[in-house]
């Protein structure tokens, strides 16, 4: 009998499918990144105000990407329920994680090209204090909360996509899930968006981020067997 | 392997599935040896798509005992996988993606070379249309590169679902080695097909189910089924 392929072949295999997918489709990402690049705007105008800095800038900054975030999270399985994807998968014979495992990484590749448009765009439009100095920091947290969105993300796209009223359970099941990040992001990005010398982001804040992460990504790993279960 | 120890390929005891309060299937019995090939009949919504959504394991049988080469289901499920290759309505390809892409990506999913990959897509005459995206293609192009996806890995047992209702013949023809009579690299492969062709159904058949309603009403030799019993189903 055919050797079957191991996980992280099967991972590459459904990543690339998935990123040529989306360089297709453009489905995805360019949205999220007008979406959040429109709400800066419309903020600029909205506070009355040339600059925001402080828990202001990191509040409006999260909000902002979560529900970017979202558009995202709402298309992720939509290719794979609509043309079969789902059925090809499960006939292979391979290990279900890839699956999460893929689409996870998948989700945190748009929102990094969705950070990389977003963030140099809230600096210009509405962040006082230079960006520069605070990068590298802003950049761990970044990350941290990248992670917890796709995690989270992944696992409710999938159910949510199993249902007639996908478009709206997908942001009604994440958004409390994942208020736990915005506030951690929010409170560890805050110090960094504040004009005097960046003073380092709080560390029990990212680390409460980085705790939220491991949770959820093993509540994902045990229960997405399940989901994609008739 | 379930043909050499002699067990059959599919051996079904009061197979049941239910959909909410409806029934799909209702006590489906039947046993098929390896290199047979099952038709199956009925009117739309008789239960003929579920049952093979059943035997390719995407579907929990809900009450019986269903053996598929060898493993009992929805127990040993993940040891069918990858052994069953199921053409069912949708081609189950990316829309997006080229047929090239499509089947390469397959391919991966079920550890089998690029080569064979090329050689389907000779076979089913798509080499010259393999890099352009599926959704330009006709209907009849996207059903032959879906024969090529059904067929890639060499299944032993191949789930039909009106594999031919978007071929002309000529298309017909050309799939005919992957799917017809005598297919496989043995030439033994066992099929599972349903049909609305009685005549087409009961050339191919070595045993004949008759569905309605999800329940067998006719399960006899194809030999000792006429064309008139079938056409008889859909009234």
């Amino acid at each position: 009998m055919r050797k079957p392929p191991g996980l992280w072949a099967t991972v590459g295999a459904l990543l690339r499918k998935e990123l040529l997918v989306e360089l297709r489709t453009l489905e995805s990402v360019p949205g999220m990144s007008l979406f959040a690049v429109t709400t800066f705007v419309v903020f600029h105008f909205a506070l009355n105000q040339n600059t925001v800095s402080g828990d202001e800038a990191a509040g409006i900054l999260w909000v902002t990407l979560l529900f970017a975030a979202m558009l995202g999270v709402n298309r992720l399985f939509v290719a794979d329920q609509d043309q079969g994807g789902f059925d090809a998968f499960l006939l292979a014979p391979v290990d279900r994680t890839a699956m999460l495992l893929a689409k996870a990484l998948a989700l945190f590749a748009y929102l990094a090209v969705l950070e990389l448009v977003a963030v140099p765009a809230f600096g210009l439009l509405l962040l006082g204090p230079p960006l520069h100095q605070s990068m590298p920091d802003l950049l761990v947290v970044l990350v941290l909360a990248d992670i917890g969105i796709a995690a989270i993300g992944t696992l409710v796209a999938a159910l949510a996509v199993q249902t007639r009223a996908r478009d709206l359970l997908g942001p009604l099941l994440a958004l409390p899930l994942l208020v736990p990040v915005v506030i951690g992001a929010a409170r560890a990005s805050s110090p960094l968006l504040v004009f005097t010398h960046p003073a380092g982001s709080q560390v029990r804040w990212l680390a409460t981020l980085a705790l939220y992460d491991l949770v959820f990504g093993l509540i994902a790993y045990a229960v997405f067997d399940f989901l994609l279960e008739d | 392997m379930a043909d050499i120890e002699g067990e059959p390929v599919l051996q079904l005891e009061g197979l049941a599935r239910h959909y909410d309060e409806r029934d799909a299937l209702c006590d489906v019995s039947l046993s098929l040896s390896a290199g047979q090939t099952l038709v199956v009949f009925g009117p739309n919504g008789a239960g003929k798509t579920t049952l093979l959504r059943v035997l390719a394991t995407l579907l929990r049988p809900h009450a019986g005992d269903v053996r598929v080469l060898g493993s009992s289901l929805p127990d040993e499920a993940w040891a069918v996988r990858g052994r069953v290759g199921l053409l069912g309505h949708e081609p189950l390809l990316y829309r997006e993606l080229t047929a090239r892409e499509n089947l390469r990506f397959h391919a991966r999913l079920h550890g089998v070379g690029a080569d064979r990959v090329e050689e389907l897509l000779a076979t089913v005459a798509l080499s010259e249309r393999a890099d352009e995206p599926l959704k330009t293609l006709s209907r009849g192009m996207v059903q032959r590169a879906a024969v090529a996806r059904a067929t890639l890995h060499d299944p032993e047992l191949l789930l039909l679902d009106e594999p031919r209702a978007n071929l002309d013949p000529a298309a017909s023809e050309l799939v005919e080695p992957l799917i017809g009579a005598g297919s496989g690299p043995s030439g033994l492969r066992t099929r599972v097909i349903s049909s609305h062709d009685p005549a087409g159904g009961l050339r191919e058949a070595d045993i004949v189910l008759g569905l309605r309603d999800g329940r067998p009403v006719l399960l006899r030799d194809a030999g000792d089924v006429g064309p008139d019993e079938i056409v008889e189903l859909y009234r």
